[in-house]
């Protein structure tokens, strides 16, 4: 297994990135770097392909054009096992926890490290009661994933991707369906994670307030390219139309709010309304 | 015509898929039998142990339907005596593992197959891929090791209590002579009867275990495409079931 470069600046970047599905394009030559240790936020409008990102990202899709280096690796060269050997240090919360169901609570934390790891029992469990006592779930570890409710299922699978004290953790939409007490939490934890084990963090997220409190940089994707980017204050403050009417939530702007339909007037009173 | 074109090519390809995705299976099964023994031991239980009251009940009444009919016919010859000979080899030949098949298809293969679709459709397989956990031995290996081995146990019950239901009807209620029922059956069943009923009972083991779990680990994961999987189970397996049953039956009679 090659070794990621821990030197230079950017953990990932990614090239003149293309990817289309079906005759669709959702990026044409993409260019992006998240740097090592940072928190980096990917936000955008609905169905500009952020989670498609994420999966590229971790070669759950491979591109049809341009590159991805993770820590100077070129992801696409990597044959099975060495993927498999990368994605260990990877972390990952899905949109909904994805946690499997027929596993307790526990049992889906200590997964990965019965998977991969010989530890004994005792050290497990050590292990997972502390992740857990983590996200607040301590007292559920016996519960099975379908007795929690979705914003508890997400803080469980945020217990289980830092199990393996990863390098990268990605979070996928991880403020959606959290109630304000449990976010707080959630947004702390992303921070100071990151802060005290060097972490770096890669948020996907619509939710700008939130982010902006969390991310040291953020990447507005539009059009399938990157539309701007830099700290919240800078984006907060750009003259770009399409980062105004993002940042500030606006119906009117670059992006339409309305799918492409025909004529309002035309269709409610024009000749087809029988 | 296009049509047909494209539905042909399209009926090629996925035949293809499915055969490599076979081959996927089985290249991993020996792995997972050795060493991750204890999730087949699951799969054996969710399969074969939950399936065990469906497959014990309809044997009962299979049983016992054949030891009617079989009464009834063979009361015109006076042969009513050979009503155990009749009913041995119809289930251990046929209908022993036929009938398990279909049940199992409908039990256990739909159970399977919108549990692997389910797990796709809420990301697990991809949760499980991104945690560096191959889901091919950890999840499809199991279910279709499992599904192997609980059929011919299955299959096992079936004949046995279907010949004890056809008991209970013959003797019990028609009052065929105990001891001609039985004893005919000693004399006139051999090995070879028994062991072209094992070899089938493994051959449709393995043909409605892979089509659940490729059905399940292909479907469009939905709702929707969960749902249209579990039907195609059913439908596939009662297809393929009765085409291999024929085939063997032609090559070993």
């Amino acid at each position: 297994m090659k070794l990621l470069d821990e030197s230079s600046e950017n953990l990932i970047e990614i090239r003149d990135l293309k990817y289309s599905r079906g005759h669709r394009a959702i990026f044409e030559g993409l260019d992006l770097d998240i740097k090592r240790g940072e928190v980096t936020a990917l936000m955008g409008p609905s169905g500009t392909g952020k989670t498609t990102l994420l999966r590229l990202i971790t070669r759950q899709l491979v591109p049809q054009h341009g590159t991805i280096h993770i820590g100077g690796i070129d992801i696409a060269t990597l044959n099975l096992a060495e993927l498999y050997q990368l994605r260990q240090r990877f972390g990952m919360l899905f949109q909904n926890g994805a946690l499997l169901t027929d596993l307790s609570v526990f049992e889906n934390v200590a997964f990965p490290l019965r998977e991969h790891t010989k530890l004994t029992n005792r050290l497990i469990r050590h292990v997972v009661l502390t992740k857990l006592h983590a996200v607040g779930l301590r007292g559920a570890a016996d519960m099975m994933p379908s007795q929690l409710s979705g914003g508890m299922a997400r803080r469980v699978a945020l217990a289980r991707a830092m199990v393996m004290d990863p390098d990268i953790l990605i979070y996928d939409e991880p403020f959606v369906g959290l109630d304000p007490i449990s976010m707080g939490v959630i947004v702390r934890l992303v921070r100071r994670m990151n802060d005290t084990l060097g972490i770096t963090s890669i948020i996907v997220s619509h939710d700008v307030a939130e982010v902006s409190t969390v991310a040291d940089c953020s990447f507005l994707i539009s059009g399938g390219k990157v539309a701007a980017s830099g700290s919240p204050d800078e984006l907060r403050t750009a003259n770009s139309e399409l980062v105004r009417q993002f940042m500030h939530g606006m119906a009117d702007g670059p992006v339409a709010f309305h799918y492409h339909a025909p004529d309002y007037e035309e269709q409610l009173l024009g000749r087809d309304a029988e | 015509m296009r049509d047909l074109y494209n539905n042909s090519v399209e009926f090629v390809r996925t035949f293809g898929a499915f055969q490599l995705f076979s081959l996927r299976v089985i290249r991993y099964s020996p792995l997972v039998l050795l060493s991750r023994f204890d999730l087949v031991v699951k799969q054996i239980f969710n399969t074969g142990a939950l399936s065990l009251v469906i497959i014990m009940v309809c044997g009962l009444f299979v049983g016992g339907v054949l030891g009617l009919q079989g009464y009834s016919n063979l009361a015109r010859f006076n042969a009513e005596d050979s009503i155990g000979v009749f009913a041995a080899f119809g289930l251990i030949k046929e209908l022993g593992p036929v009938i398990t098949a279909l049940l199992f298809a409908g039990r256990a293969g739909t159970s399977l197959a919108s549990e692997i679709g389910l797990m796709k459709a809420t990301d697990q397989l991809s949760a499980m891929e991104m945690m560096a956990v191959n889901p091919v031995p950890r999840v499809l290996v199991p279910r279709f090791l499992g599904g192997i081995i609980a059929m011919p146990l299955l299959v096992a019950v079936f004949s046995t209590i279907g010949l004890f239901g056809t008991h209970l009807v013959a003797v019990e209620l028609l009052s065929v002579d105990v001891g001609a029922f039985w004893q005919q059956i000693q004399i006139t069943v051999d090995m070879h009867d028994i062991n072209e009923g094992i070899f089938k009972s493994f051959v449709f083991g393995v043909a409605a275990s892979m089509i659940a779990v490729w059905e399940g680990y292909n479907a469009v994961p939905t709702a929707e495409g969960v749902g249209r999987a579990t039907t195609r189970t059913v439908v596939i397996t009662a297809i393929a079931v009765l085409v291999f049953d024929f085939m063997i039956t032609a090559l070993m009679i």
